[in-house]
Parts: C-alpha cells; structure tokens; sequence
C-alpha cells in the first residue's frame, strides 16, 4: 500500500475538522475584519476597522489591561511553580498527584466562582479580616473583585496555572538535573549555587516554554475576565465579543479585527513555544 | 530539603489547591451565612435540592452537556486516532507542519475562528443547535486527541503488528487484534480528556449555541453574576464532578509511570 497515500488518508478527518472550523473560521473573521460581510452589505474590502482600533483610547487601555493580566497571572505563577516544583520534588504518590492534577483538571469557572467568594467583600477573606477586627463592614475590606487591578482574574490564573508549569519543571527536574546537582554537591557547591548554576539552567528552557503557553493561554481567554472583571476597560477577548454581540452590525468588522489581533499575538507567541519545545526535544 | 519539610510542603499545596472548594462546600449547604460569621449559622438543603428539581432546568442543563460530551468525545476520538496513528506512527515529510496546524488551535484562541464560523452555521440553520454547539467543540478537542493519540504511537513499534502479518493476519486484522487493544488505554485518556474539555466550553456553547442550547456551565454562569451564592456553589460543584470523577478514576486506572494523563494545556479543560 502506497505509504504516502495511507499517511494522507490517515490525515484527512483531523485536518478537515481543523481546516474548515478553525481555519477557515480564522479565514472569514480576517476577511470580515477588511469589512467584507455581505450578509448587511458592506462589501467594500478597507483596513478603516484596523484604523479605528488603533487609533481608539479603549483598544489602547484593553491591550494594557490583557497585556498587564496575562503578563502578572503567567509571572507569578512560573515563579511559585518553580519553588512548589523544587519544594515538592521528593514527594510522590497519590498526594501530590492530586494536589497537582487537581486544578489542572477543574473548570476555570468554577475556580473563578471559588475564588470569588474568598476574596469578596463578604467573603471568607473579609470574614476573617472581621474576626480579626481589622474591618468592621464588608465595604472596608479593598474590592478584589470588578476592581483595577483584577485581582481576582489574576488569582483565579495562578490557581489554575501554577501546577501546570509545576508539572513541566518537575518533569525536567527527573532528568539530568538532580544527577548533575549530586556531582555539584560532591564537589562543594552550596544550596543557592546548585540552584543558580546547575538546576536553574537546566530547567529553564522548558519553564520558558511552559510560561509562554499559559501567556498565550490568558492572553486569549475569555470567561474568567468576563465573569469577575469590570466593565470597562475589559480584556481584549471581552471586547471584541462585546463588539461582536453589537445591536450595530456594523461593529462586526471591528469585533473581528480585535479577534486577528489577539490570534496574531497568540499566533507568534505560539511560534515561539514551538521552537524552544523543537530545541528542548532535539537537546533531550 | 529533608522528607519532613517536603510534606510539610506537600501539605501546604494541598491546602492551597483546596482554599476555593471550601467557600462552594460551605454556600452548597448553608441556610443562613450573615457577614461576619466564620460559618453558616444554619443548613439548607435548598441548593443540592435545586441541582434535581424537576422543571428546575438543572438536570437538561446536564443531560444536554452529557449528550455534547459524549459526542464530542467519540467524534473526536475517531478523527484523532488515525491523526495519531499517522503522526506517532510514522515519518513522513512536513510532518511538523502538520504538527504545527494541528496545534494550533490549542495555542490560538477559537474565539476567532468561532466568530468567523458563526455567519455560516446561521445560514446553514446550524446555530442554536446542539449540533452545532458539537461541531464547534471538536475545535480544541481534536487537536487533544490527535497529540495524545500521537503520543501513544509513538511508543510502539511496530514489531507486534508485523508478527501478526507474518502469522498471516491481514492488515486489518492486525490493527483490530492487535493494535487497537495495545493503544486502548490510551484511547480512553484522549476520550476522557475530550469529554472534559467539551463539558467545561463556555464561550463557545454561548456563541454557537445563542443562548439556547443550555449546558451547565451557562447555567453556572448566570448564577455566579447574579447574587444567590447557595445556587452558585451548589453548580459549581455539580459541574467540578467530572473533573474529580475523572482524576479519581485516573489515579486508580493509571500506573504511576504512565504520563499520557499528564499531557495537559494551560487549563484547556475549561
């Protein structure tokens, strides 16, 4: 049987599936974006929508906002995967197998929901706070929630995210870093320089590549800031859905030129992933 | 760091992932939780009642999220495991482009490509239809499919299959008797995590579906903007389930070694 014929057949499903939903999908919402949607004739192809956005404040504060929640969530969760992954390293078994599936596996909204009712202002935090004496009415504890810093989202994605990239930096933890610390040990190294000039170097390529995933990952998604974010300025998948969802259908090219932003940058962050994990898999 | 503090450790993370389940535990079953008490003063059973209320819209809720589930975790299968089975199986020439077009809807999100779809599944008369909704979720759980499945083929050989050839089984026959019980496990991890992903969609079900395919997570959704958090948690819960069913399931099916479930996006599972 001709190799090359049974490798397309074996193809063909998955990449039809994935050709014509996702992109074609991506082909038509670009082609919409250039302000071609016949469907309430307008057929006239314009960059005006790209213009519009670019040259709009609330484009501007939204892409501070998904660049400033998707750059803190991925931040502080690489940094406390990294310690938990060290920290955790020696423990096995069904403990900690749970303790790092777990939230890998739970919907984001229902950590969203969690975490809400822990940071909220009548929440588990500000009960606690009250117990202590430090607020008196749930108005005195800092809104954590709908709030400018969107604190809550942040919290929801480390939740989420952290045992995720824990899980990668233990995985390259297994390999040659702890047999290239025991020489380093043997050799005098002290606790920190084994870190710094042993492990750190090791693990790093695959923490970056574990990090650019779940930046990617915030930076496009859309139910958590939708759910415990304020409404204005919103993140950039909020915006555009909120365009999207316009009474004015003319707002429909604008929504989609939001959506080729965002896959343009998720796009080329992911092209970055791909070649560390090339690298990663041709070192390893 | 010595046994003890890396389970003092352990105990610490273990109390952390836990923190959010103990406000949905507590709401789930509160009758009366005023601000500042530390706990409820009084139970209820009215949120775990209001999960199986007939007419309550819970249980279509659920049965509609099954039913897209399950599809879309047997469609899925089906086109990801000869996906698979060419990617892990085999080498042939771009095969990283391929790699790379069939990752990419995991690493993209399908906001786009769903808002780019949606013009022609209403003129098809396939939005607002739970067909729809499980075409759309095929998007981020074929690829998931596919990679495992890729995953699994690449740990074998071959040299079974080539036995059987020799004994004279015909190529059929060897991927049926042979083949496919080798790679089952397997097939039941892509399926699991596809049934997962499916049932966690938001964003998705809410474009394609419009409002009227009601799934669980919508039903969730309108609960958590609103402000009954006994009704809130108590979904939450209900729609945590097969999430904890399913690790449960993993931790006692999967030998430690086994890392196929390991194979996780960021939070794709949702």
């Amino acid at each position: 049987m001709g190799g090359r014929l049974k490798i397309a057949l074996l193809l063909t499903p998955a990449l039809v599936v994935i050709g014509v939903l996702f992109a074609g999908g991506l082909v038509v919402a670009f082609v919409q974006s250039l302000g071609y949607v016949p469907a309430i004739g307008m057929t006239d192809l314009t960059l005006n929508a790209y213009r519009e956005i670019l040259s709009d404040e609330d484009f501007f504060d939204s892409l501070v906002l998904t660049l400033y929640v998707s750059g803190v969530s991925t931040g502080v969760a690489t940094v406390l995967a990294v310690v938990a992954a060290l920290a955790l390293r020696r423990s096995s078994g069904r403990v900690s197998a749970v303790v790092f599936q777990l939230p890998i596996t739970i919907p984001h909204l229902v950590a969203a929901v969690g975490i809400a009712l822990i940071v909220g202002q009548t929440g588990l935090g500000a009960r606690l706070a009250a117990l202590l004496g430090l607020v008196g009415e749930p108005g005195d504890f800092p809104a954590l929630l709908y709030d400018e810093y969107s604190v809550g989202i942040i919290l929801t994605y480390v939740w989420k995210e952290v045992p995720f990239i824990a899980l990668v930096v233990l995985a390259s933890l297994r390999g040659v870093a702890s047999e290239l610390e025991d020489v380093a040990r043997t050799l005098g190294a002290g606790a920190w320089q084994r870190f710094w000039y042993v492990v750190f170097p090791v693990i790093s390529p695959s923490v970056v590549a574990a990090s650019l995933l779940v930046f990617a990952f915030t930076f496009g998604a859309f139910e958590v800031p939708y759910l415990l974010g304020k409404s204005y300025p919103t993140i950039l998948p909020v915006m555009a859905y909120n365009e999207y969802r316009d009474i004015d259908l003319s707002a429909r090219p604008t929504a989609m030129a939001i959506n080729v932003l965002i896959a343009l940058i998720t796009g080329a962050v992911a092209a970055l992933y791909l070649r560390l994990a090339r690298n990663l898999g041709r070192r390893g | 760091m010595g046994k003890k503090g890396g389970n003092l450790g352990l105990a610490f993370a273990a109390a952390l992932v836990a923190l959010p389940f103990v406000p949905l535990v507590l709401w789930a079953v509160a009758g009366e939780w005023r601000f500042p008490d530390l706990l409820p003063t009084a139970w209820s059973p009215r949120g775990v009642a209001h999960l199986v209320e007939p007419g309550g819209g819970v249980l279509g809720a659920t049965l509609n999220s099954l039913l897209i589930g399950l599809a879309t975790a047997a469609a899925s299968v089906a086109v990801g495991l000869p996906a698979g089975m060419a990617i892990g199986g085999y080498e042939w020439r771009f095969k990283g482009l391929v790699i790379f077009f069939v990752l990419l809807p995991i690493l993209v999100p399908p906001l786009a490509s769903t808002m780019g779809v949606h013009v022609t599944f209403i003129r098809l008369g396939l939005a607002d239809t739970v067909f729809g909704v499980f075409l759309v979720h095929l998007v981020p759980t074929v690829p998931y499919t596919a990679l495992i499945l890729a995953g699994v083929f690449s740990e074998r050989t071959g040299e079974l299959e080539e036995a059987a050839r020799t004994l004279g089984a015909s190529a059929w026959q060897a991927f049926l008797r042979v083949t496919l019980p080798g790679v089952l496990p397997g097939v039941a991890v892509a399926g699991l995590f596809a049934f997962l992903i499916s049932w966690g969609q938001y964003v998705l079900t809410l474009l394609i579906g419009g409002g009227s395919v009601v799934t669980l997570p919508m039903l969730l959704f309108s609960a958590a903007s609103g402000n009954d958090p006994v009704i809130t948690s108590a979904l939450a819960l209900a729609f945590a389930l097969p999430a904890v069913l399913a690790l449960v399931l993993a931790l006692r099916v999967l030998k430690p070694g086994e890392r196929a479930g390991g194979f996780v996006g960021p939070g794709k599972v949702s």
